[in-house]
């Protein structure tokens, strides 16, 4: 039998034939691997979480005409220099005047997934419209005209430029489904959103786009630089930033980022002290196997190379417990603190485990020194 | 040249004369008990042959070499190679088997061998508990790993500090046979003890008093084994003398 291979089994039989011991002391390690592991996690998911918090608030950016009016391949000219993965959603928005039983009330046409991606905190009572044919009614005018979902009502437009002459006044009257009540509890409320394609059925013309809102993932510099592109790229669009989110966006994010990592280094300190003390007690402990090995033979080197050895392989159990754990413990804190969840890092097991391994062998460099220092005479002294 | 010698050996705890001017030789071959009171220095003495302690002052001469001015380092090889030690506690490490602890021995001193460690094993009986734990063999049977792992390397030298000091008859018995055997195959025994049994199959006892050798016995009808009669009971054969004797003799003396 090789040395080496004498050497393992004596490690792992210490570990193994010792459980109930050494799993105090890996317990603590999994625990500092788990809690190191699950804030590294949330501390690079973080911005993408905050960034996803922050869009719950809105659109990010605005497009609005710089001279008379823009129109929807405007809109699409702007977004297409956005990078596909970092655009979240674009609503852009047709304002119309309609009447419904004979009160005029303004509609609103948009892209229904893009007004849901741009405004994720509009909260509809119903569903969204899947299908043309289909709107949402703010709250405001659902209470004024008694709707309910579900019912159909008549939408009518007079077009602008009547025909001259004594011919009457032709209206277009289409007859649409509500498939949702929309309560913002601000000025949404007021209108009647439906798709584009319904609106240009209604007003029978393409017309012009009045606004559309962006709501990008990126940090405010890259805002600021597609903003700039879009401006001068697209003539007619002037693309402005919704400047009080993205600041602070920003800032908090900084802030968030600087206590993950207060509280890692807290952790990793806390972690390397229970280690030492574990290690310690477990040296104490074993002061009379100490001194028995050095009295039948063994050097000051082998004993520290056996208690180092022991310490790194608890340490690398440690990790890979910890790495499970520690994704484990930043997917719940991610549900239930961003309500959303987390991509895992494979690169992250790897590094866990390495980090606890060298964590756990630094902080029992002490302990096993004094193990060296243990008398082996204490043998022979009976008791 | 004697294997080991004692040249005016103190080793001294403040006031206490743990050791006080020990002189002794021990010739190759030669086994030789210590026996004493309890704090005589007897464990004192192990310790210093053993290379696990250092006298206050005195020469102690193993193959020559004065150990006493060895680093801390050097003995420990000194004690790996030439040294093969036995406790009255049964020490083994609890969480290794009988063999694993045989082989740890080996392991330190060259390379682990099982199968020669399962010989040993063999050799104190215990072929069938190799693969025991500690908390699973009883008293007897974990001194005799112990006597396993002393012989594993071959030492010159076997200490063995009150090694029946905890068995009962039938273990001392068997303890002491393997004492005998190595004795035969030219194995140098120094075995500290209690028990006059014990003691008197040695060639040679000396006595330790209060730090000091107070009396050297040749056994006249050294034999290695121990006698018991019809009854069980034990038949003493030297002239050892009893504790209250010395005690006697020593104040006659002063
Ligand atoms: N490390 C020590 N410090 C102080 N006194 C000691 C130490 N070791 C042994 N002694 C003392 O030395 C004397 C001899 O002890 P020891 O050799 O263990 O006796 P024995 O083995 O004959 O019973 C005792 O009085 C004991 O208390
Ligand atoms: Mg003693």
């Amino acid at each position: 039998m090789k040395k080496r291979q004498m050497y393992f089994r004596m490690i792992t039989a210490s570990l193994m034939r010792r459980r109930s011991r050494m799993l105090v002391a890996l317990l603590s390690i999994a625990i500092g691997a788990t809690v190191l592991s699950g804030l590294v996690t949330i501390y690079y998911d973080v911005p993408r979480q905050m960034g996803a918090q922050f869009r719950n608030y809105g659109a990010n950016m605005i497009f609005t005409a710089s001279e008379d009016t823009f129109t929807l391949s405007d809109v699409q000219q702007g977004t297409a220099l956005i990078e596909a993965d970092k655009l979240v959603g674009v609503a852009p928005y047709r304002y119309e005047n309609v009447r419904v039983h004979e009160s005029p009330v303004v509609v609103a046409g948009t892209d229904m997934n893009g007004a849901q991606a741009t405004s994720p905190y509009w909260h509809i009572e119903g569903e969204w419209p899947s299908a043309d044919g289909q709107i949402i009614v703010g709250a405001n005018i659902a209470e004024s005209f008694r709707l309910k979902t579900g019912e159909m009502l008549e939408v009518s437009y007079t077009p602008s430029e009547i025909a001259s002459g004594d011919e009457a006044i032709q209206d277009t009257v289409l007859e649409f489904e509500i498939t949702g009540i929309l309560d913002t509890g601000g000025s949404e409320e007021d209108y009647l959103y439906m798709s584009l394609t319904d609106l240009e059925e209604l007003t029978g013309e393409a017309g012009a786009i009045d606004v559309a809102e962006l709501s990008i993932s990126a940090n405010s510099d890259e805002l600021s630089g597609y903003a700039e592109e879009i401006s001068s790229t697209v003539s007619a669009v002037n693309a402005r930033l919704v400047k009080r989110v993205t600041a602070s966006e920003t800032t908090v994010l900084t802030k968030l980022q600087a206590l993950v990592l207060l509280v890692t280094v807290v952790v990793l300190a806390l972690t390397m002290i229970c280690v030492a003390t574990t290690m310690t007690a477990v040296v104490t402990e074993r002061r009379k196997e100490i001194g028995l090995r050095k009295a039948i033979g063994a050097s000051d080197t082998s004993i520290v190379k056996e208690f180092l050895g022991e310490s790194m392989m608890l340490g690398g159990l440690g990790g890979i417990l910890g790495s499970v754990l520690g994704f484990v413990f930043a997917q719940q804190v991610s549900i239930h603190v961003f309500s959303s969840s987390i991509s895992f890092m494979p690169a992250l097991v790897p590094i866990t485990i390495l980090v606890s391994v060298l964590v756990t062998g630094l902080s029992s460099l002490m302990p096993i020194r004094s193990a060296t220092e243990v008398d082996p005479a204490l043998v022979l002294k009976g008791e | 040249m004697s294997l080991l010698e004692l040249k005016n050996v103190y080793k001294i705890y403040g006031e206490l004369h743990a050791l006080d001017n020990v002189n002794m030789k021990v010739e190759k071959g030669e086994w030789v008990s210590i026996m004493g009171p309890s704090g005589s220095g007897k464990s004192t003495m192990m310790n210093i042959i053993g290379c696990m302690d250092k006298p206050s002052k005195g020469e102690v001469l193993l193959d020559g070499v004065d150990i006493a001015k060895e680093s801390a380092k050097n003995l420990t090889t000194v004690r790996r190679d030439k040294i093969g030690l036995i406790f009255q506690q049964f020490h083994l490490v609890n969480y290794l088997t009988a063999v694993e602890n045989v082989m740890l021995a080996q392991y330190y001193h060259s390379i682990p061998d099982e199968k020669e460690a399962m010989e040993a094993l063999e050799r104190v009986g215990l072929a069938d508990r190799a693969k025991h734990l500690p908390s699973q063999l009883s008293g007897g049977e974990q001194q005799r790993v112990c006597v396993a792992r002393a012989l594993i390397n071959y030492p010159e030298i076997i200490l063995a500090d009150e090694p029946t000091g905890n068995l009962d008859e039938a273990n001392e018995e068997i303890v002491v046979d393997l004492f005998h055997k190595l004795h035969d195959e030219g194995t140098t025994l120094i075995v500290v003890t209690h028990d006059p049994e014990v003691a008197e199959v040695a060639q040679r006892t000396i006595v330790l008093r209060n730090g000091r050798v107070v009396k050297e016995v040749q056994n006249q009808n050294f034999t290695g084994k121990i006698h018991f009669n019809e009854e069980g009971t034990h038949v003493t054969k030297t002239d050892l003398k009893s504790e209250e004797e010395i005690q006697a003799e020593e104040q006659a003396h002063e």
